[in-house]
């Protein structure tokens, strides 16, 4: 009887277990798709409601919806740059430091440094940006003779802030390349740095490209730390020294002034649609890229 | 930073104002960066007589008042310039403030003529030795859209001409002050209530700073009074429909602690000797 009666409550238990898992995840999904389907509706108000065109949002560089210009290029250029620079810097930078810490860094050294680094991922943007802004925009406007905000502040804040991801990401990918590997190209009498550039490296591609990736995606996605440096001119940037604006640092800085329908609210929709439609299309590259490795 | 402060804040205050408007005991205020010291310090002297009401004021920028309050979203809305376009919104001015043309003080420039000033702004003039100063140059420092002191200086000294927006954008009076501060050759625009403090009797500029006359008329308290001095207007709280008991109530405190108003850089309507249509 009591085995019957234990067999019963396990049976419920697992039956509502499932009914609460099924639940969260249908609620996650549906959450979602609202908040594609929302931002999409929105975003697209610029031009199914003001008739405005997307040939005019993407490439025009005047932005003064007061006036009825939406142009959007200057903060779509000022985005691709700031991650571009992130990129070019953090990236190598930081698949150096992961291949370091997964063949070179003795495990004590290592297994101190990985905590250190997920401590990193865990520093708030703005913290990053307040940093930035104290100590990074006075030392270039010192060296420099320029007002010390621009590309090229922004630029290193990013580096830094996508480091972390780099680092543990191409660590990881290193990690899972198997020993049989290394042990071979040792075995053909290959030195330690040729075992890394010409058999580990390429093997660990697929998964370093996607580190690289999802460093683009942060990169491209930071708010605050760009915002408190870059300087915030709605301008085409002439240098790297030169002020300029991101997507995200124009949504935050001219949201809270637009009303309702207004085509300034409708142009920072459109804006925060792009974004979305960038994230998207660098997560559909990372599951090409992972594919090809499998 | 502030932006996303605000936001949040805006959102507690969205979602917190149906249980909030029963009980009438809080107010939120939100807006104007010019005017938000007059309504701090004012909404805790109130608190201090009013222990049951609770006030909480934020900035955010003129427009961002406007908006929230049509909005719903706060109870008052701070604004330097009118709310065109809002038939629900019921406006209360509350006093004058006047708006200098601050620099950074290594420039020696102390005067120079309206247009003049434009060209600066608008990026034609671009070095301070070309306006008798010294050889540094010009970085033009504006605020972004939602703000009110940008839509005021705009209309009072650039009329037509488009301001060069290739310097930086700072988006409350405090950081345009910080940033002119910290930035050789640089110039903007910011409320008296920010540019100017109240010792011993009589204001003096804010340390750091220099503040420039303009056709050789001073950003002072009479030249403003007089009419002489151009960058001015009027600040403007709104309510959404006509106040209720608690709002009218702190408005008519505000107006009336004319203590406060004129310590903190701003100037009573008694004391205008013009109004905005002799502009």
């Amino acid at each position: 009887m009591t085995n019957v009666r234990a067999a019963g409550k396990a049976h419920r238990t697992e039956r509502l277990a499932l009914i609460v898992l099924r639940g969260a995840s249908g609620f996650f999904i549906v959450s979602i798709a609202l908040l594609i389907g929302y931002l999409a509706v929105e975003g697209t108000k610029l031009f199914t409601v003001d008739h405005k065109s997307i040939f005019e949002f993407l490439f025009s560089p005047t932005f003064a919806p007061d006036q009825g210009h939406i142009g959007a290029l200057a903060f779509i250029l000022g985005s691709l740059f700031v991650t571009a620079f992130a990129i070019a810097v953090g990236g190598p930078f930081g698949v150096a430091v992961g291949v370091f810490f997964a063949e070179l860094a003795p495990k004590r050294v290592a297994s101190a440094m990985k905590p250190a680094i997920e401590v990193l991922v865990g520093i708030p943007s703005v913290v990053y940006g307040w940093l930035g802004l104290t100590l990074l925009v006075p030392l270039i406007r010192n060296a420099t003779g320029s007002t010390g905000f621009g590309l090229l502040a922004a630029g290193i804040v990013l580096s830094l802030m996508i480091l972390p991801t780099v680092v543990s990401l191409s660590e990881d990918a290193m990690r899972v390349v198997p020993d049989s590997l290394r042990e071979g190209s040792l075995a053909l009498g290959a030195t330690r740095w040729e075992t890394i550039w010409r058999v580990l490296l390429p093997a660990a591609s697929s998964g370093i490209g996607v580190a690289v990736i999802l460093g683009i995606a942060r990169a491209i996605g930071e708010t605050l730390a760009i915002q408190l440096v870059l300087g915030n001119a709605p301008v085409i940037p002439a240098g790297l020294l030169s002020p300029a604006s991101a997507l995200t640092s124009e949504i935050v800085m001219d949201m809270g002034g637009a009303a309702q329908g207004s085509l300034l609210q409708h142009s920072l929709f459109s804006m925060a649609f792009l974004l979305l439609l960038i994230a998207m299309g660098l997560i559909v590259l990372v599951k090409l890229v992972a594919r090809k490795a499998a | 930073m502030s932006r996303t402060a605000l936001a949040a804040l805006l959102l507690g205050a969205a979602l917190a104002a149906p249980a909030v408007a029963s009980a009438d005991t809080s107010l939120t205020a939100a807006g104007s960066t010019a005017l938000l010291p007059l309504v701090k310090a004012s909404a805790e002297a109130y608190q201090n007589q009013h222990n049951d009401l609770k006030i909480s004021v934020t900035g955010g920028g003129s427009r961002v008042g406007i908006t929230q309050v049509a909005a719903k979203a706060v109870d008052l809305g701070m604004s330097d310039i009118l709310a065109k376009g809002y038939p629900d919104l019921v406006d209360h001015r509350v006093c004058v403030v006047g708006f200098s043309v601050l620099t950074h003080p290594g420039i020696n420039v102390k005067n120079v003529s309206k247009k003049q000033l434009q060209d600066i702004f608008a990026g034609k003039i671009t070095n301070w030795k070309d306006v008798g100063g010294a050889d540094v140059k010009i970085v033009v420092i504006n605020r972004p859209r939602s703000s009110g002191t940008r839509a005021v200086f705009t209309q009072t000294i650039m009329g037509d001409v488009p301001v060069s927006e290739t310097g930086l954008t700072e988006d409350a009076t405090g950081t345009v002050i910080t940033a002119v501060r910290t930035t050789p050759g640089a110039i903007s625009y910011a409320a008296f209530s920010g540019t100017k403090k109240f010792e011993g009797g009589h204001y003096t500029t804010v340390e750091g700073i220099a503040e420039l006359s303009i056709d050789n008329v001073a950003p002072s308290e009479e030249n403003v009074q007089t009419g002489k001095y151009p960058i001015w207007s009027y600040e403007h709280i709104y309510t959404n429909g006509v106040a209720n008991k608690d709002e009218s109530r702190f408005l008519a405190f505000i107006q009336s602690n004319s203590a406060i108003i004129h310590q903190l850089g701003y100037i009573l309507f008694r004391d205008m000797k013009v109004n905005e249509t002799d502009r």
